[in-house]
């Protein structure tokens, strides 16, 4: 590999051709400041407009500053990057940059984890000069059933745009119109609800500032809480547990598993339970599903195709119901845990406490925004009352968990409450990518050959590519698995399928990168994907920690299909816990 | 989630196809096919875009962002003669401005804008590189030079 050598703030070091300035210095242990700049390690993410010029250095013998984050390093270049002519640079772009941002920190939801709030704090403005005279640009809000755009806010990073187009190829973001009135938004600018986007929640999960949030549901919570009519009940997504302790000062990968329970019943839920069971749930269900169509596709049933795909994931059913409407029968028909254990908690479970659905409010915590807009699809209620009726992010439960004055750090741990709150290792590993396959297979891999797992950890399965493979033995079936995140990666294995090129018999698929400990209600990473590999492996490791890790062993799952269910894919097990797809693409309608 | 109902005729269809494929359905032909479809309806309409989006595969949203960058693009059907005020330096230094604002006031248009009964439309564009006839003003495809606010009234004349 061709190297260069060169030197930064005096000290010497040797790079890669074509490596940056911005990493170079960093490895050399010098942080230049960034705004627009975004990289993701190991996920192949990275957002380089060199648009803000924060990150602007000295190089010798050019006369213009230069962006480190998009200058390559040279053989004998000089560099300095923190000279008096630097400082003064990011000030005046910095000072540009706020005279065009609305001051209402006060009350912006980004506050206190705002990019462009630290550097301006990082770079000690105190005031912005000609702030009376300057015009600001002012564009409309626009609020959908997840996210809300309030562009005003916008610094035109593009961070948005480049996951929204790049990553996830859903293109329902692009830079729009030019000079003042330049701003990112959906085709003819029309509102977010009208556009492709998917609700996946990843242009906010990098928006450095408050233009893109999510629509936060806390105070509906908070009044149904109040309600003495209402039993409230919450349902813990697992990747949650994983991140929540990371806004109360702890380092990522913390598990808070008995923490959170203890808080949630401290802020007043009549019964904390946890979307693991359900997941084990649907394990049961996918599970039998797969190996129904398993068993008649090899037995020459023209209608049972394969692959089957997945169908936890909202942002996910979002998209191919976008994008491959002609592909609806190929995902399982299995709704998402989440939307399983609303059905299970305002049928069995409410007739078990003997409360009209009607007086129950079932609340979602999820690492998740499509799962705003999943809850409020209409074949997820009846009668106009939802299966789950609010869903909010571990954001919102975190800001909820501190205006109660609720010491996270200090907390003892609880158990969740019986029946709906007891899961398996494989309910845990649900909330990152790989998860969801690998507990599937613990699950039939049991069930079709009728042997004991020997090893029950599919390391294979695990991992950051964006694509993967592996091929598991179900004793002498050899089981094709394939498993994306990111909508970009999960296009690939559609297009493979509709090609007619898919050799998989099984896919996952996770609309976030990383999976759901990646979610677009996740506490902000700010660019740093270790973030996201400590949280998947505390999931790893609460899986480790659990005395049963296959979701068929959970003995309430056991009940449930005893008392209620009968058996995996029973009709009545049909009728609340699986679903139907929507051709959602627009059609082209023709004028005689 | 898309709500946006395309209404065109058939052969309009087949007419932006044909534009598409005669670039080879390539996305990075993109601004070309938006100056072959401009050519041929008179601005680009949501539902064109939405046609050439499919054939070229291309995001609407990305082909949108393109239309409303460049300002040779128009969303909005132009006049049966359009109106272009040169503003590059030599026309602007030489008073174009005032000219703009005088066929702003006689047609009550604002740049961009056409007329109700679809005569006239106005824009701005820079240089049409006939720097030596300062202000220069185009109709259609008839150029008028050294025109000062006074010969407006006149010029529109021409039209009636």
């Amino acid at each position: 590999m061709e190297t260069v050598k060169l030197t930064i703030d005096n000290k010497t070091i040797e790079v890669p051709k074509g490596t940056t300035i911005h990493k170079a210095a960093r490895e050399l242990g010098i942080e230049i400041p960034v705004l627009c700049y975004m990289r993701l390690d190991d996920l192949n993410i990275e957002n380089k407009p060199a648009g803000c010029r924060i990150c602007v250095v000295e190089v010798e013998g050019r006369r213009n500053l230069a962006p480190s984050c998009a200058t390559s390093c040279e053989e004998g270049m000089v560099v300095r990057t923190h000279t008096t002519r630097v400082l003064n640079a990011r000030r005046t772009v910095m000072e540009f940059i706020l005279s065009d941002h609305p001051k209402d920190c006060l009350v912006c939801a980004k506050s206190g984890n705002c990019d462009l709030q630290s550097l301006a704090q990082y770079l000690g403005i105190r005031e912005i000069p000609g702030e009376e005279i300057a015009e600001m640009s002012t564009y409309r809000k626009d609020t959908s059933p997840s996210i809300i755009r309030d562009l005003d806010k916008c610094i035109l990073c593009r961070r948005c745009e480049m996951m929204c187009n790049t990553v996830q190829t859903v293109g329902a973001l692009s830079a729009v119109n030019r000079g003042f009135m330049a701003t990112v938004a959906p085709a003819f600018e029309q509102n977010l609800e009208h556009s492709t986007c998917t609700y996946c929640g990843q242009c906010v999960a990098v928006c450095p500032t408050g233009a893109l949030t999510e629509v936060d549901h806390t105070a509906e919570v908070l009044r149904a809480l109040a309600d003495p009519a209402k039993t409230v009940i919450v349902q813990t997504a697992p990747a949650v547990r994983a991140a929540l302790g990371e806004l109360f000062g702890m380092k990522p990968g913390t598990l808070v598993t008995g923490k959170m329970v203890t808080a949630l019943r401290a802020l007043g839920f009549d019964y904390v339970f946890d979307t693991d069971f359900a997941a084990d749930l649907t394990i049961m269900e996918e599970g039998t599903e797969l190996l129904d169509r398993l068993q008649r596709h090899l037995s020459g049933d023209k209608s049972a195709r394969l692959p089957i795909m997945t169908s936890c994931c909202p942002g996910w059913v979002n998209f191919f119901e976008e994008y491959f409407p002609d592909l609806n029968d190929i995902p399982s028909t299995a709704k998402s845990p989440a939307q399983m254990f609303g059905s299970i908690a305002k049928t069995y479970f409410a007739d078990k406490i003997k409360v009209d659905r009607k007086d129950l409010v079932v609340v979602s915590i999820m690492p998740c925004l499509a799962k705003k807009y999943e809850c409020q699809r209409e074949e997820f209620s009846v009668n106009g009352n939802r299966d789950v009726d609010f869903s909010i992010s571990t954001r919102e439960l975190a800001a909820f968990i501190k205006q109660a004055n609720i010491d996270l750090n200090n907390l003892e741990d609880g158990e969740f409450d019986a029946p709906l709150g007891e899961s398996t290792g494989a309910g845990v590993i649900f909330g990152a990518t790989g998860g969801v396959i690998e507990a599937a297979c613990r699950t039939a891999y049991e069930l079709h050959t009728g042997k004991k797992l020997e090893r029950i950890d599919f390391t294979e399965l695990r991992g950051l590519q964006g694509v993967r493979s592996a091929t598991i033995d179900f004793d002498g079936l050899p089981l094709k698995i394939g498993i994306a995140h990111g909508l970009g990666n999960a296009r690939k294995l559609l297009d493979e399928i509709k090609s007619g090129k898919s050799q998989y018999h099984a896919i996952e698929v996770m609309a976030c990168p990383g999976g759901c400990i990646g979610g677009g209600g996740q506490p902000p990473h700010h660019g740093n994907s270790e973030i996201i590999k400590a949280r998947a492996a505390a999931i790893y490791e609460e899986d480790r920690n659990k005395p049963l890790r296959k979701s068929h062993e959970n003995p309430f799952i056991i009940k449930l299909y005893d008392e209620f269910l009968g058996k995996p894919n029973s009709e009545k097990a049909h009728h609340l816990l699986h679903t139907r797809y929507f051709d959602k693409k627009k059609k082209i309608v023709v004028k005689h | 989630m898309s709500s946006i109902k395309i209404e065109l005729r058939q052969e309009d269809i087949n007419k932006i196809k044909e534009i598409c494929t005669s670039f080879g359905n390539d996305p990075r032909e993109l601004i070309n096919v938006l100056h072959k479809c401009q050519e041929h309806f008179g601005y680009l309409p949501a539902e064109v875009q939405e046609v050439i989006s499919d054939e070229l595969e291309v995001p609407v949203a990305k082909i949108y962002g393109v239309v409303t960058f460049y300002s040779f693009f128009t969303m909005t059907p132009r006049g049966k003669h359009p109106i272009s005020i040169c503003m590059g330096t030599a026309c602007y230094v030489r008073g174009a401005e005032t000219v703009l604002e005088e066929f702003r006031k006689e047609l009550g248009l604002q740049v961009g804008q056409t007329t109700e009964d679809g005569k006239f439309s106005l824009s701005s564009l820079r240089c049409v590189g006939a720097c030596g006839l300062a202000p220069v003003v185009m109709i259609g495809d008839k150029t008028y030079g050294r025109v000062a606010p006074d010969d407006v009234r006149n010029i529109l004349k021409e039209y009636e």
